[in-house]
This record gives structure tokens, C-alpha cells and sequence, in this order.
């Protein structure tokens, strides 16, 4: 997995609560069995005219010119501003593979919905929650400032603005660990297999109904 | 100390735990489908790993497989060598599946809890948020993404901090007609899609006593619509006589013991919760989304929001948004409101009893000429099998529906069944997202019932005031 440790890069917001899943990447990229590809089709109903499909050429597709990622200010931005509930509904990873690659390493917003959070620690994603009142400071100052940047550091846990004002987020000590140094947890996890073992051992007496 | 039901099956799992108050949590069941195990299974390919505990996953094909013409197989090349991969990932891997054409297939919430794959107590996950449905078995069950498909295939664990605990009551008599999905509805009309977000939530109160294991299904199965991974309801006689025999299902002297043990399946009398929600079942009126959020939905008597009564500009804006796109208005009283298209199946309302209730509703009666099509999928073989024992399909075909061949279908159109662009859909599944049943698809969420009677008379009726065929 790619590691996060700091990021400095152009904001795009998207000023919309509840997006879910589904907007993120339409349900006809799913047939997919890779994890990469899914860029060009991030948002792909809000993005273009025409509905897409699995690996065509979106070069020449026609576009919605007023969707944000299309305005030519935020082309290569890397952070993205979100709304509360962000990620919501289906379980699909392929949400996050869609957003990285794209390009974007780091979504802003006040909530998150819990199985797109984790899945996006999984993918080398950082999902940063900040207060609303500082969101709606951040929605206000991207807008009004062509090129605005945020500079976002994982180890410090925290977002500064380009005039220096710091914000700080939470983030669990055991996915932070994973994510700055781009670590499988599912290695992480087999070096516990003597405990697995162990515990199947008694739940096999306590609770046989479970192994059959 | 008095522990609440999650607590209790939560407690069981702990493997070990961490410093940061995450745990190491054994998974019991892995059920599988064909969208989101394949790179699952090419990760453990490239890093040279093996399934912890190959029986320990179960897998069949759902969401692409087509539901009619079956005699020409998965013509869409994509969604073909998807379903293919599924089927040699599980022959490379040893792994157990219902593959099409095997009557045990279908949608993999219907087929879980129908084999006894999923038993009470038991920690469940699936690379599908809707896992949430196994909880109607007082089962922990989550849905994940496909870097923890891989995780527990490979770990048989997973790596998870507890959530808070949140019951849900509903006291007093369910009014006739209302079933799991209109209360499912109701409470997220309530505590918003968000409102759970964090949490692990159980229902209890006597209303939800008096739901059967398929309307507990329903029910849990839309916890992930109101934010929390997991719903669930403690095990009481109609759990242990839903499981009671199943294919999967323990029998003799382990059955005795299991039983035991699932008795004690139960908050205690004492247990504290993080936040207790209390409602009223005689409030519940059959329930229809009007927006674009399962959050948007009122009761068939109401009608369209008032942009004024918004509580502040973000749903202003969000339901301002979701007139456009639903194209509908403020204030429209909701049986006005007229539908092109009729979808009953999906793994919120695919079982026999939704098919029962939406066959009473139709039977006799002719589809409204305004409706381009009604159809009525099967969650699983044996579902439609027992549907024709009764009858049931011979109802829906007199009347007009088609019946189909089981699978996941228009709930989310990954295969050709799916919406156009403008066209209005009473649907009994679980999500009216944008384009979710395809491309500009306008999705009305409704029970089984409710949905069989739009396709009857061509626009949202209150069920309520129903007369059978001749009365």
C-alpha cells in the first residue's frame, strides 16, 4: 500500500452532504475484477453528459462544465472538501481505488460513513474530520482563492492553511502506524496466528456448532 | 455486570486486544459474492497466501447474474468473466458455492440465514454493506471492503474498535399492514441516514417481537441506511424455529447445546446502552421515499416536504437538489404521485413472506396500463420453488408481473434490469441514491405490499384502505 505521511496539494470542494457510494462510482464499473482503472469514472453521472462504461475512452466524452472536478482552477487537485456523511451506502472499495486514482490522497469533511472510512486506510487514503465550522471556513476560503493549497501532515495530525492557520484532526494510533509506513495489516495480523489458533481451540469445545 | 446483547457476541470474539483499544476479532462466517471478492482473492494469489479456515466462507453469485433468459447464460462479457472468476477463485481456494443454476443460489443475504450458514451469536461479514441482515439472527454482521474480504479469508479475523451501542425501541402493537421495512423506514425517517453512524444498533420493544425472522431481516437489513454497520435482534422462539432444521443447522446433542447457549442471546434487564431511541409503533403508517436519501420519506397519507420546514441550508439544499432530480414538487401528496415501473425482490424483500403479502394485494386484479413493467424476483431458488408451491407466481403472472429468476437485479441494475433515464420506480429495496436502479432512474422506496399495489393501480395507494379483487 502507498504510504501517507504529508501532503501539500490543491483543494477541489464538493459541496454536497450525503454523497454516496454510488455517486462516487456507478454501479456498471463493478464488473471490474481489478483495482485500477477507476480515475477517468469518479463520479462519472455528475461528470459527464453520457453514461459511462467499463473501460471506454473518456477523452472525448462530453462533459458537465459546472460539476467542480471539471472547472479548470481545480485540474491536479489532490485534497478533497467534503460534506457530513461522505461515503455513505454501499461497502464497495472500489469508492476509494476510484479516488486515488484520480489523484486525490485526502478528503476533508465533518463525517464519514464508517465502512468508507476504513476502507479508505486501506488504500492509502487519508479521510481527515474537521468541525463543521471549520469546514465551512475552508468551503469559503477554496472558493474565493484560485490555487488554494492545504498542506496536511499525518504524523503532526494537522491541516494549515496557506495563511498558517493550523486545525487538528484524530485519527486511531494503529491506522495512523499503517497508513505512514504503508503497511499490510493482514501481515501485521498473522504474526498474531498463535493467538487465532488458540482461540479456536476453546471456542471448537465451547461452541462445536460454529466449525461444522 | 449486566452486558447488552452485542456486548455479549462481541465479548466472544475477542481474540486479543491492542493498545489503542482496538481488538483482534475472530469472524465466524465470510459470505461471498462475485463484485467484491475478486481482487480479494487475487491478493492472496500474489502474496502466496492460503484461506485461514476454508469453511468458514461461502460464497454464490448475486449481483450480475441475470433473471431471465437463463437459458443463454451471462451474455454481458464483463459481468461473464465475473461471475467465471468467482466460480475459480472458489475452486482454487476449496471454497464451498451455490453456483447459478444450482437451486440453492441467490441474492447472499437471502441465502445465508436460508441454509443456516448464519446462526444466532455467530460474528458475519460480506463485502456487502447490506450484511447488516444476518442481525435479525442476533448475529454481529457487518459488511466491509475487499481489503478486509482478504483480511478474514486469509486471518479468519478482523482488526475493529467497538462501536457504541445504541437500542432502538418500538413499544406497542404493529397496526395491521405494517411490516419490517415500514418500520425500517420510519426510524431512519426519524434518527436521519447519519443517525447511526458509530454505532451497533439493537432493536427491541414488543413491535419488533411480533415481526418474523423475515421482517427482523428486513429491518436489520436497512440498519446500514440509517449509518450503522450492524443492526440486530435478540434471539427469542420465532429465531430459534426460523433456524430450526436448516441445512447448515446443528442437530442432536450440538443442537441442544446451542440452543442453550443462544437463550442467553439477550441484553440483560440492567444493561446501559450509549443512547436509547423510543417509538411508538401505532405512529407507523406504510412509509414511501419522496427524495434521493432513504432519509426523505414520509407516510403514504403525507406528502412532499416544504422547503421552509428544512432544519438548516444543507438539507435545503439537499432536498432542493432531490426535487430536481425526483422531479417532483413541494407539498405533493404522495398517492398523487404515479409510477412507470414496479421492481419486489432485493435482499431487503425477496423472501416468500414479502411475496406472500405482495401476491394477496394483486391477486385477481390486473396491472395499471400506465406500467411499462412489475416484476417480482426471487431471492433465492428456493424461494421461488416455494412461491410456486403456493402459487404465488401463477397470481403475479395473471395479474401482469413478470417473474423472474433469482438475484439481486434492479435494486442497483448491475445487470440488464434497470431503469432509464426520467423513469419512476416503486421499488421494495433498499437505496433510492441517484441512478442507483440505473441512469436517471427515480426510486420510490416501499414494502412489498405497497409496491404491488402501485403497480395495480398505477400510482402510490395506502394499502390500508385495500379491497381484495370481487369485494
Amino acid at each position: 500500500m502507498q504510504a501517507f505521511t504529508k501532503l501539500d496539494g490543491l483543494v477541489v470542494p464538493l459541496d454536497r452532504a450525503n454523497v454516496d457510494t454510488d455517486a462516487i462510482i456507478p454501479k456498471q464499473f463493478l464488473k471490474s475484477i481489478k483495482r485500477t482503472g477507476y480515475g477517468p469514472f469518479l463520479f462519472d453521472e455528475w461528470r459527464y453528459e453520457d453514461v459511462g462504461q467499463p473501460e471506454m475512452d473518456c477523452t472525448n466524452r462530453p462533459i458537465r462544465k459546472d460539476f467542480v472536478l471539471n472547472q479548470p482552477r481545480y485540474q491536479g487537485a489532490q485534497i478533497m472538501l467534503a460534506r457530513e456523511n461522505f461515503g455513505c451506502g454501499s461497502s464497495r472499495e472500489h469508492a476509494p481505488w476510484a479516488i486515488v486514482d484520480y489523484g486525490v490522497s485526502c478528503v476533508i469533511a465533518p463525517s464519514f460513513a464508517d465502512i468508507f472510512y476504513n476502507n479508505c486506510f486501506k488504500n492509502g487514503i487519508l479521510p481527515v474530520v474537521l468541525s463543521d465550522t471549520e469546514m465551512d471556513m475552508l468551503f469559503a476560503e477554496t472558493e474565493a482563492d484560485e490555487g488554494y493549497a492545504l498542506s496536511v501532515d499525518l504524523a503532526a495530525q494537522t491541516v494549515t492553511t496557506p495563511s498558517g492557520q493550523v486545525f487538528n484532526f484524530e485519527v486511531d494510533d494503529f491506522r495512523k502506524h499503517c497508513l505512514i509506513n504503508g503497511l499490510d495489516d493482514i501481515g501485521l495480523t498473522l504474526q498474531q496466528a498463535d493467538k487465532i489458533k488458540a482461540y479456536e481451540a476453546t471456542r471448537k469445545t465451547d461452541a462445536p456448532w460454529l466449525f461444522s | 455486570m449486566a452486558k447488552t446483547l452485542f456486548e455479549k457476541v462481541w465479548q466472544q470474539h475477542v481474540v486479543s486486544e491492542n493498545d489503542d483499544g482496538s481488538v483482534l476479532l475472530y469472524i465466524d462466517r465470510q459470505l461471498v459474492h462475485e463484485v467484491t471478492s475478486p481482487q480479494a482473492f487475487e491478493g492472496l494469489r500474489i502474496a502466496g497466501r492460503k484461506p485461514w479456515r476454508i469453511s468458514a466462507s461461502v460464497a454464490t453469485p448475486d449481483h450480475n447474474v441475470p433473471t431471465t433468459g437463463l437459458e443463454h447464460g451471462i451474455t454481458d462479457p464483463v459481468a461473464k468473466t465475473q461471475v467465471e472468476a468467482l466460480d475459480s477463485n472458489c475452486e482454487e481456494f476449496g471454497i464451498t458455492e451455490f453456483k447459478m443454476g444450482d437451486i440453492r443460489q441467490g441474492i447472499v443475504h437471502v441465502v445465508g440465514p436460508e441454509q443456516g450458514l448464519v446462526l444466532p451469536g455467530m460474528t458475519v461479514v460480506c463485502g456487502d454493506s447490506h450484511t447488516s441482515t444476518h442481525g435479525a439472527l442476533a448475529a454481529i454482521a457487518m459488511g466491509i471492503g475487499t481489503s478486509e474480504v482478504e483480511h478474514v479469508l486469509a486471518t479468519q479475523t478482523l482488526i475493529q474498535k467497538k462501536p457504541k451501542v445504541m437500542r432502538i425501541n418500538v413499544d406497542g402493537d404493529l397496526p395491521e399492514g405494517i411490516t419490517g421495512k415500514d418500520v425500517a423506514l420510519y426510524i431512519i425517517g426519524e434518527i436521519g441516514t447519519a443517525g447511526g453512524t458509530g454505532f451497533a444498533i439493537e432493536f427491541a420493544g414488543s413491535a419488533i417481537r411480533q415481526l418474523s425472522m423475515e421482517g427482523r431481516m428486513s429491518l436489520c437489513n436497512m440498519t446500514i441506511e440509517a449509518g450503522a454497520r450492524c443492526g440486530m435482534v435478540a434471539v427469542d422462539d420465532v429465531t430459534i424455529d426460523y433456524v430450526k432444521g436448516r441445512p447448515f443447522s446443528p442437530t442432536g446433542e450440538v443442537w441442544d447445546k446451542s440452543e442453550a447457549a443462544w437463550r442467553e442471546l439477550h441484553s440483560d434487564d440492567d444493561a446501559v446502552f450509549d443512547q436509547e431511541v423510543h417509538l411508538n409503533a401505532a405512529d407507523i403508517v406504510p412509509q414511501v421515499s419522496w427524495g434521493t436519501s432513504p432519509e426523505m420519506v414520509v407516510s403514504i397519507t403525507g406528502s412532499t416536504p416544504n422547503l421552509n420546514d428544512a432544519k438548516d441550508e444543507v438539507q435545503r439544499e439537499g432536498w432542493t437538489r432531490a426535487f430536481e432530480y425526483m422531479g417532483l414538487k413541494e407539498n405533493t401528496p404522495m398517492q398523487d404521485i404515479s409510477v412507470d415501473k414496479v421492481f419486489i425482490g432485493s435482499c431487503t424483500n425477496a423472501r416468500i413472506e414479502d411475496f406472500r403479502a405482495a401476491a394477496a394485494i394483486a391477486k385477481g386484479y390486473k396491472v395499471a396500463g400506465n406500467i411499462k413493467l412489475a416484476m417480482v424476483v426471487p431471492g433465492s431458488g428456493l424461494v421461488k420453488a416455494q412461491a410456486e408451491a403456493e402459487g404465488l407466481d401463477k397470481i403475479f403472472m395473471d395479474a401482469g408481473f413478470e417473474w423472474r429468476a433469482p438475484g439481486c437485479s434492479m435494486c442497483l441494475a448491475m445487470n440488464a434490469d434497470r431503469l432509464d433515464a426520467g423513469e419512476r420506480c416503486a421499488s421494495t429495496s433498499n437505496r433510492n441514491f441517484e441512478g442507483r436502479q440505473g441512469a436517471g432512474g427515480r426510486t420510490h422506496l416501499v414494502s412489498p405490499a405497497m409496491a404491488a399495489a402501485a403497480a395495480i393501480k398505477g400510482h402510490f395507494v395506502d394499502i390500508r384502505d385495500w379491497k381484495k379483487a370481487g369485494e
